[in-house]
């Protein structure tokens, strides 16, 4: 089941600002696509240790869309990727695809 | 506090800047994607403090404390707590905040920082005192360290200088007025077109002379009121 997204870290950052709660949601909408396709390249290439390190970054974004559960995933399968094994990796991705509908919605 | 941010991620470098315009104690001089064109900055500019990400492709945020001589203030960024431990090796590192930064503990490390003593001052100072107390010479294409205590008296002899010290003597090519720059105002004076002396080792003053070690040393007429003013006269 798709984790829900919670925002209030972003406001809470924003301190009511909206102008400056969007800024940080255009920057997510436009560095989450490019940092999924670099890791899908570093998947193809199975070049593990980068994959690892692209696993590392998004975990920051995954936290900012307060999915915690998530975030454990990422955090475990980062861990596994750094032992050469690929285990949570359909899990991942899931992670991946909520992520990129979330940014659709808000 | 002047601050820069070096992160490869545009998000957080937002998100740092933003918490920085809201602490009254900072000022975001500027910020960086790569820690190589934060390292050329480092070195041109004086910084107190960096936000600085550890994990960072090619170039680390370690690997940049480690380029850097006098490194300032630090204040790490990190998604993980484990690779916070090795902060602990570095003097610089003030303290670490884990993604994502929470207002009140961001607050709270700039705190630290601003309570800490900035070891960049401290280690500029050591080495502005010692450039105070010496001096390199260049001889035979070695450069011989001098420290200023041990000179006696500075001589000119044509394109030369003559220093004298407690243990040995130097011929160095140079300028008088050359040295003369380089030496401390409060040990030194130049009592003779040729001749500056370290008015500590000064064993007695005659009219127009002074007698330093076995030398006589004459004193021009000109010169002669500085160096009264400078003795401590019954």
């Amino acid at each position: 089941m798709k984790e829900k997204h919670n925002l209030s870290y972003l406001k809470e950052l924003s301190d009511g600002d909206e102008v400056f709660e969007k800024k940080l949601i255009d920057i997510l909408k436009a560095e989450l696509p490019e940092e999924i396709e670099e890791y899908q390249h570093n998947i193809h290439s199975n070049s593990l240790s980068l994959v690892a390190e692209n696993v590392h970054k998004l975990k920051h974004k995954i936290s900012i869309l307060g999915l915690e559960k998530s975030y454990e995933i990422a955090s475990d399968y980062e861990k596994n990727l750094k032992l050469d094994c690929l285990d949570l990796q359909v899990e991942f991705e899931g992670i991946l695809k909520n992520m990129v509908e979330i940014l659709k919605k808000v | 506090m002047k601050s820069i941010i070096i992160d490869d991620e545009k998000m957080a470098r937002s998100i740092i800047g933003q918490l920085i315009s809201k602490n009254e104690n900072l000022s975001l001089v500027t910020e960086f994607s790569n820690a190589i064109e934060a390292i050329k900055f480092l070195n041109h500019n004086e910084i107190d403090l960096i936000f600085l990400d550890i994990h960072m492709p090619k170039f680390t945020g370690f690997d940049l404390i480690q380029t850097l001589k006098n490194p300032p203030k630090v204040i790490l960024i990190t998604s993980d707590k484990n690779f916070a431990l090795d902060a602990f090796e570095y003097e610089c590192i003030v303290d670490y905040l884990v993604k994502p930064i929470i207002p009140e503990r961001f607050n709270k490390a700039v705190q630290k920082a601003l309570k800490t003593p900035s070891l960049n001052n401290s280690s500029k100072k050591e080495e502005q005192n010692d450039n105070e107390r010496e001096l390199y010479v260049n001889i035979d294409r070695r450069l011989i360290k001098i420290n200023f205590e041990s000179i006696k008296l500075i001589e000119a002899k044509g394109d030369y200088i003559f220093i004298k010290t407690e243990g040995k003597n130097y011929t160095v090519h140079s300028t008088m007025k050359k040295i003369e720059e380089k030496l401390p105002d409060d040990l030194f004076l130049k009592i003779h077109r040729s001749y500056i002396i370290n008015t500590k080792k000064i064993i007695d003053i005659e009219d127009n002379s002074v007698l330093i070690d076995n030398d006589v040393i004459p004193v021009s007429r000109s010169n002669r009121p500085e160096l009264i003013k400078r003795l401590n006269l019954l």
